[in-house]
């Protein structure tokens, strides 16, 4: 499904510059970067997978893995959102339009996109974890007639924590049923408040076993929301996630990543549930 | 395809020549000697460098280099180095950042022409550059350094003519015969060695040798004969039968001193479905979580990206540093560990080298040469906690 | 541009070395005051400008009733405390006190012993108030020192490797003294840091770094022990710089339980 272009087969550390051409600050701490590849020899054509990943790099001070979480029919850059968490993501935040960092990828597994095909589709998203999710909601918008029905259940801690809010009009004109929910209510919040699991639970599938379900977020989301989806009577070879863990090479070289037999960077980070499921119960694994 | 020939026998003294050859060709020539009480691989230029009459005695937690009775110039077994650090350094540079005025400039680093010929590779460690070639060629990303290094590596294979306590090469079904992945394989008999060609780069490499072994020896044998194939030498040529027969017998004695062994017939399983197991608490209570098993293992390849900048941050570089499941900071993930207990760590690096390798990698990652085991300075034994997790094991 | 960060260096019980490591960044020292006004920092200069301090660099442990009281001030005073070197990080050799009879010892040493005033015990600034991070070594590593401070300048969390002695060996491809020559090596329970000098020039490492992370002695001290090593010669081992650092302070403790004699550790 995803093919690995020939110089980072050769090189995964091959690293482009690109530049900031624009961003947009999202919610407190998250901003959403477009990167343009500026080296000469070589013209990006920007394609990936949704659910793919770069490896962002600010020389000095390391790297990170940041999913795309932009159109992947857009071939005008590289779309990544970020939120502020450990060095790399705080010096970032700092950049301003026109600096230079690195890039290196697209890596890794991205959502079933093939598989979803004449299937509906369930999207659980909890805070950033719609970042990787938001380009495979533009896939099935774009392609809106090969699929069934699509929810998107978006959680987050706060009504502030809730990304890309400006798009949800746009995605339900498309016939997607988005629906919403916080931990915390906030002055001015009128919906739903609790885990997305909650949300889960109240679905009628009308063809359950015709259904994928879809997510990303914490870790702990994932699971209960996998739980729920099988309690609907979605199979676990339909559940898809999202994982995360600490990566260096991006590409299943420095052993970093491991959760058991697994490398995130490049058997994942979309994994399907069965297959990860006996790992994701243990501690300290 | 290689041609078969029948193993060429020749001196010890004219081992020397081999070494030249392979440095005239432009390769670095690295073999075992002796430094810091142990035998450890380093460049040499000549066979006296080699470890002659030494000998190494090893148990869990114990390597004691040790006189020997007779003037073998392999009669030992293997070391605390492995070859991997020539192909797989411990430290790399592997991208440079400039700053420059319209921003930060990346340059590749340029392809590595280092020429090593390994001298004294034994069968496990030619397993485990088997494994390292899965690793770092045959997936869907190549390490660049190890391509470079690897295609130009030349090999020479020596077969085990003694076992350490520790080793379990048997087991693993890495040896102790050298039976591929080599240029030249060598077997040592009392009075010169046996030697067996791999590879066209082998035999090409032995043509010249031989050659230069037949002239040198011109003014001490009969030579009769414009034919150079035809040209009896003394001290090289085809091996006897006798001779035949002694290597064998040498290379039987090593298999017949191989104590350790290690079950692998429910290997991959028995410990990814074990992963609540007591004895990962047990064993967790004894290890150091030092990393000495990691760094010593012959395809062990987990490392860790560093910047190395100047303070004014006009040039940075990105130094790739050989690391270890068992350093704490090496499951850091969003400001915590993930693997924040001891026993948590050895349970990563044993279930990942024994089982969880074989869905990666298709093969185990253990070769059986007990480095781990000798290395451990509190003497854990993998082959012991492998059977103490089959013991009351989940099924 | 922001405002340059203040930094203030502070001595307490020590023998200086770990400032002098600052004044030794030669190369860099220009550099980092660039990136950082040293607003109090006596042994390069007199002007020692009042808080509050961005960040303090404390060295030496805390021995009297007098420093006791001053490195609250200090803690006060400073938004980021960061320990340097052994003393202020464990204790220092100077703990070695911390097992023996300090009025004995006071009436041994000095001449007019009515004018010393002190405490029982040596003790990390830790033990006395809250440390934002603690960087370890007898003396430390001036290269980690500048590190830490240039990402502080930057704004970003300062990190050292916390793995053991073991790892640095093997990268320098020196082999292991204890497994190879039966000696009590501390490598494998101390702190990287120091590039792992003392294995490579044939001696075993003494713990100047303090325990890593994990430090598992107990494991390591049974080991040694098996190898015929002596309490009498583990315990001067545990007990150096990092003496009263909390793995090594217990593995030498239970060790002094295995003497025939309840001497104490004075040797």
């Amino acid at each position: 499904m995803t093919s690995i272009p020939p110089t980072l087969h050769e090189n995964p550390w091959f690293t482009h510059t690109v530049r900031i051409a624009d961003l947009i600050d999202e919610t407190e701490g998250v901003a959403t970067y477009h990167l343009v590849v500026i080296d000469g020899n070589s013209s990006s054509t920007y394609e990936f997978v949704p659910g793919q990943f770069n490896m962002l790099y600010l020389p000095g001070v390391g790297e990170c893995a940041i999913s795309m979480s932009g159109d992947p029919a857009r071939k005008d850059g590289w779309i990544h959102t970020v939120r502020v968490a450990g060095n790399v993501t705080k010096t970032l935040a700092r950049l301003e339009r026109g600096d230079t960092l690195g890039l290196r990828g697209p890596f890794g597994t991205g959502w079933p996109v093939a598989e979803l095909v004449g299937n509906d589709v369930l999207i659980v998203a909890g805070g950033l974890g719609m970042a990787p999710l938001r380009p495979l909601v533009y896939h099935l918008m774009n392609h809106r007639e090969q699929f069934g029905k699509i929810w998107l259940i978006l959680g987050a801690r706060t009504s502030e924590g809730l990304l890309y809010p400006t798009e949800y009009a746009a995605w339900q004109k498309r016939d997607i049923e988005v629906t919403l929910t916080v931990d915390r209510s906030t002055a001015g919040w009128n919906g739903h408040v609790g885990v997305v699991t909650q949300l889960i639970d109240r679905l009628q599938l009308p063809r359950p076993e015709r259904t994928h379900l879809v997510t990303c977020g914490p870790e702990v989301m994932m699971k209960y929301a996998a739980m729920s989806g099988l309690r609907l009577g979605i199979d676990t070879r339909r559940i898809w996630v999202s994982m995360e863990r600490n990566m260096q090479c991006a590409a299943g070289l420095c052993g970093h990543c491991q959760l058991g037999p697994e490398f995130i960077c490049k058997d994942g980070p979309v994994l399907r549930y069965d297959r990860i499921r006996p790992y994701l119960f243990v501690e300290q694994l | 395809m290689v041609t078969p020939v029948s193993p060429i026998y020749f001196a010890k003294s004219q081992l020397q020549f081999l070494i030249d050859v392979l440095r005239h060709r432009g390769y670095s020539v690295v073999g075992p000697t002796v430094d810091q009480e142990a035998i450890v691989y380093s460049e040499i230029q000549s066979i006296d460098q080699l470890p002659q009459g030494w000998t190494d005695e090893q148990a869990p937690g114990h390597y004691r280099l040790k006189k020997r009775d007779d003037e073998s110039l392999f009669g030992f077994v293997v070391g605390p180095h492995s070859w991997k650090k020539y192909l797989f350094p411990p430290k790399t540079t592997l991208l440079s950042a400039e700053r420059t005025e319209s921003g930060w400039q990346f340059i590749t680093r340029s392809a590595d022409t280092t020429k090593f010929a390994l001298l004294g590779v034994r069968a496990c460690e030619l397993a485990a550059m088997r494994i390292q070639d899965q690793v770092f060629l045959d997936g869907p990303y190549q390490d660049p350094l190890y391509r470079e290094r690897r295609e130009q590596l030349f090999v020479i294979a020596v077969n085990c003519t003694q076992a350490a306590s520790t080793c379990f090469c048997t087991s693993m079904k890495t040896g102790p015969r050298c039976e591929k992945g080599f240029d030249l394989a060598l077997t040592e008999i009392d009075s010169g060695f046996l030697c067996e060609v791999g590879s066209e780069r082998g035999r090409e490499v032995l043509d010249v040798f031989v050659n230069l072994a037949r002239r040198a020896s011109e003014g001490t044998s009969v030579v009769s004969n414009t034919d150079n194939d035809n040209v009896i030498s003394p001290s090289i040529d085809d091996a006897t039968p006798e001779q035949l027969r002694l290597a064998e017998n040498a290379r039987q004695q090593a298999v017949a001193q191989i104590t350790k062994h290690m079950e692998t017939s429910d290997l991959p399983g028995l410990l990814l479905s074990n992963l609540d197991h007591p004895r990962w608490k047990d064993v967790g209570e004894r290890c150091l979580s030092c990393t000495n098993c990691t760094m010593v293992c012959p395809t062990c390849f987990c490392s860790s990206v560093t910047e190395v900048r100047d303070l004014n941050m006009d040039r940075v570089e990105r130094e790739r540093t050989w690391d270890s499941c068992f350093n704490p900071d090496f499951s850091y993930l969003g400001g915590s560990l993930v693997r924040n207990d001891t026993a948590s760590r050895y349970r990563q690096w044993l279930t990942h080298k024994l089982d969880g390798w074989h869905a990666q990698f298709g093969t185990s990652g253990c070769v059986g040469c007990g480095r781990c085991i000798t290395w451990c300075p509190v003497g854990i034994d993998i082959t012991e906690e492998v059977a103490a997790i089959r013991e009351g094991a989940s099924p | 541009m922001p405002r340059k960060p203040r930094l203030a260096v502070f001595k307490f019980a020590s023998c200086d070395g770990c400032q002098l490591s600052l004044l030794d960044a030669e190369d860099e020292l220009l550099a980092i005051c660039d990136r950082v006004e040293i607003a109090h920092f006596a042994e390069a200069s007199s002007d020692l400008q009042p808080g509050p301090y961005d960040v303090a660099l404390v060295e030496g442990s805390i021995t009297t009733e007098e420093d006791a009281a001053r490195i609250r001030r200090v803690r006060a005073d400073s938004k980021f405390l960061m320990t340097i070197g052994a003393c202020a990080t464990a204790g220092g050799i100077q703990s070695l006190r911390n097992w023996g009879q300090i009025d004995e010892w006071v009436q041994s040493v000095y001449p007019s012993p009515e004018f010393i005033r002190t405490l029982a015990t040596s003790s990390a600034i830790a033990d006395h108030v809250l440390v934002d991070f603690a960087l370890h070594g007898c003396p430390i590593n001036h290269h980690q020192l500048v590190d830490i401070l240039v990402a502080l300048a930057e704004g970003r969390q300062p990190r050292v490797p916390s793995h053991s002695v073991c790892l640095d060996c093997k990268h320098r491809g020196t082999v292991c003294h204890v497994v190879a020559r039966g000696i009590p090596c501390l490598g494998p329970v101390t702190q990287s840091g120091c590039g792992a000098i003392c294995p490579a020039y044939d001696r075993g490492c003494y713990g100047c770094f303090g325990p890593s992370q994990p430090a598992n002695t107990t494991s390591l001290v049974s080991q040694f022990r098996i190898h015929g090593h002596s309490p009498e010669k583990l315990v001067p081992l545990l007990r150096s710089f990092n003496a009263a650092a909390p793995e090594f302070q217990h593995a030498s403790e239970q060790l002094v339980i295995l003497r025939p004699s309840n001497e104490g550790c004075r040797s």
